[in-house]
């Protein structure tokens, strides 16, 4: 799915957030660079900044979340927009409504912004592609196909915790790769800010045909992938998208790709661990794992809401080339 | 073109006029606007023997032409290291125009507290005021043109930079 155009504004700057495939160097750069001056004003005892006042911004989501939708709708709060929150399960669409009539009515109400999350795969690109001209769509997540905020934090994550120069790091994505839009996102990041080393390890059944497209080594026994690495990501094992039979059991899994202390050890010494959440203990990876001193697991909550707000108000910027006036 | 101004000697009398104008104590804080207001701040700061330490303020966040010239990504944390109620603030910036900067200034400020008293102390005072706005301690006051330009360059050594129209 090609998103490029849809993203980008005629004059460079983003529009949508959907993917971060089709994007640039340059434009995750900055989103990361923008997280960095948030990160600050998250830190302050006045967590809160005027940017969006009066933008209304509208969480809707299709699917469960809980860790996703707060840190969207705090980020929001923290730039001063208002926030909806709707729950689709508990709404019209459920009496018939489609969801283009949902999307008509809400912008009836003048929204500025939707923070989508559904189930299935290309419905923040339907949206965004319906939306007036004022209107930005946030992908929170999309089916199989990408979840480009999550990939941004865990750039963060990785750039507070390695430095920026992603040339010399080794990065292994650990996991189900199949079921995993985070994944997906994640490996296109990493490819544009030029990582030295992209792997993803996982069961033949949970990789996709044709993943070394993506530019990634892939690898099948979690010991030799694990070998030096800086960054170790784990993905969540998706039981609720699992249709068919793709794993013998999840004692079987674990025994296999299970993240203990001791796999942990052959990569470098001072590697980063981290997991999208929610973890599955016992089944990615050990409590003493999770909990213990290489694991970032917590500090990745805390910036996504840096980078929610750095995601958001570079959005809500209007398509404009004026010059930049010196305010003085 | 680049006009010669002994910078050193300006901060020297804003300093002078400071002391005049204000009872300097220990419920007087600093607070400089990045980036050419917190040079001022600093020698300002240093002059005067103010207890409290130098306050800095971005005001990136706060700007009212956000939505039309966008964010810039490097905007550096603003730092209050004091307790703003009932204090008396001198706020500090290198050129006063429009007014709008300080407007953003104080709304941050007052997010952080409610200050007794704000006095604006800025390096150059130009024409131009969109708001009513104005400076309590003046270096040097000049009359520009819409199109014309007069900026602080620096850290070391301070430099005024005046663009006139061509």
């Amino acid at each position: 799915m090609k998103a490029g155009n849809l993203q980008i504004r005629p004059d460079g700057r983003l529009r949508h957030f959907l993917s971060t495939e089709g994007l640039t160097r340059e434009l995750l750069t900055e989103i990361l660079d923008s997280a960095e001056s948030f990160a600050g004003v998250t830190e302050q005892s006045v967590k809160k900044v005027p940017l969006l006042r009066g933008k209304t911004i509208v969480n809707l989501f299709f699917e469960a979340s809980t860790r996703t939708r707060t840190t969207f709708e705090l980020a929001a709060k923290r730039l001063s927009a208002d926030v909806l929150n709707i729950n689709v399960n508990a709404s019209a669409t459920t009496k018939g409504e489609t969801l283009l009539d949902t999307l008509r009515n809400l912008q009836a109400m003048h929204i500025d912004m939707f923070v989508v999350r559904h189930a299935d795969s290309g419905t923040a690109h339907f949206i965004a592609r319906h939306v007036q001209p004022h209107v930005s769509v946030i992908n929170a997540g999309d089916g199989r196909h990408a979840h480009p905020t999550q990939a941004m934090l865990d750039m963060f994550t990785i750039r507070r915790e390695k430095g920026a120069d992603f040339g010399r790091l080794t990065v292994a994505i650990v996991g189900d790769m199949a079921h995993s839009r985070v994944a997906r996102s994640q490996i296109h990041a990493l490819n544009l800010l030029n990582t030295g080393d992209v792997r993803i390890v996982a069961p033949r059944t949970l990789i996709p045909a044709h993943v070394e497209s993506l530019g990634v080594r892939v690898f099948h026994d979690l010991r030799e992938g694990l070998r030096d690495a800086d960054v170790v990501i784990m993905l969540r094992l998706q039981r609720e998208r699992m249709l068919g039979a793709l794993l013998p059991s999840e004692h079987e899994y674990y025994r296999l790709y299970g993240l203990t202390e001791e796999k942990l050890s052959i990569a470098k010494p001072d590697v980063t661990v981290m997991h999208p959440g929610p973890i599955n203990r016992g089944v990615e990876m050990d409590s003493q794992v999770a909990d213990g001193p290489q694991s970032v697991i917590l500090q990745q909550v805390t910036y996504g809401i840096a980078v929610r707000m750095a995601v958001m108000s570079m959005a809500m910027q209007q398509n404009t080339t004026q010059e930049a006036n010196a305010q003085t | 073109m680049s006009q010669q101004h002994d910078i050193n000697a300006l901060i020297e009398q804003m300093a002078a006029k400071l002391q005049h104008k204000l009872d300097i104590d220990e419920h007087t804080a600093m607070v400089g606007i990045h980036t050419g207001g917190v040079w001022i701040a600093e020698a300002l700061h240093r002059r005067l023997g103010i207890q409290a330490p130098l306050g800095t303020l971005d005001i990136s966040f706060y700007r009212d032409d956000f939505t039309r010239i966008g964010l810039n990504p490097q905007v550096k944390p603003s730092q209050l290291p004091f307790t703003l109620d009932d204090r008396h603030i001198i706020l500090v910036d290198d050129v006063l125009h429009t007014g709008r900067t300080i407007r953003a200034a104080m709304n941050e400020l007052f997010d952080y507290g409610r200050p007794a008293s704000i006095v604006l102390a800025t390096l150059v005072e130009r024409s131009g005021r969109e708001l009513p706005i104005e400076a309590g301690v003046v270096g040097l006051t000049m009359e520009l043109g819409p199109g014309e330009h007069v900026k602080l360059c620096g850290p070391d050594p301070l430099t005024l930079e005046i663009n006139t129209a061509s």
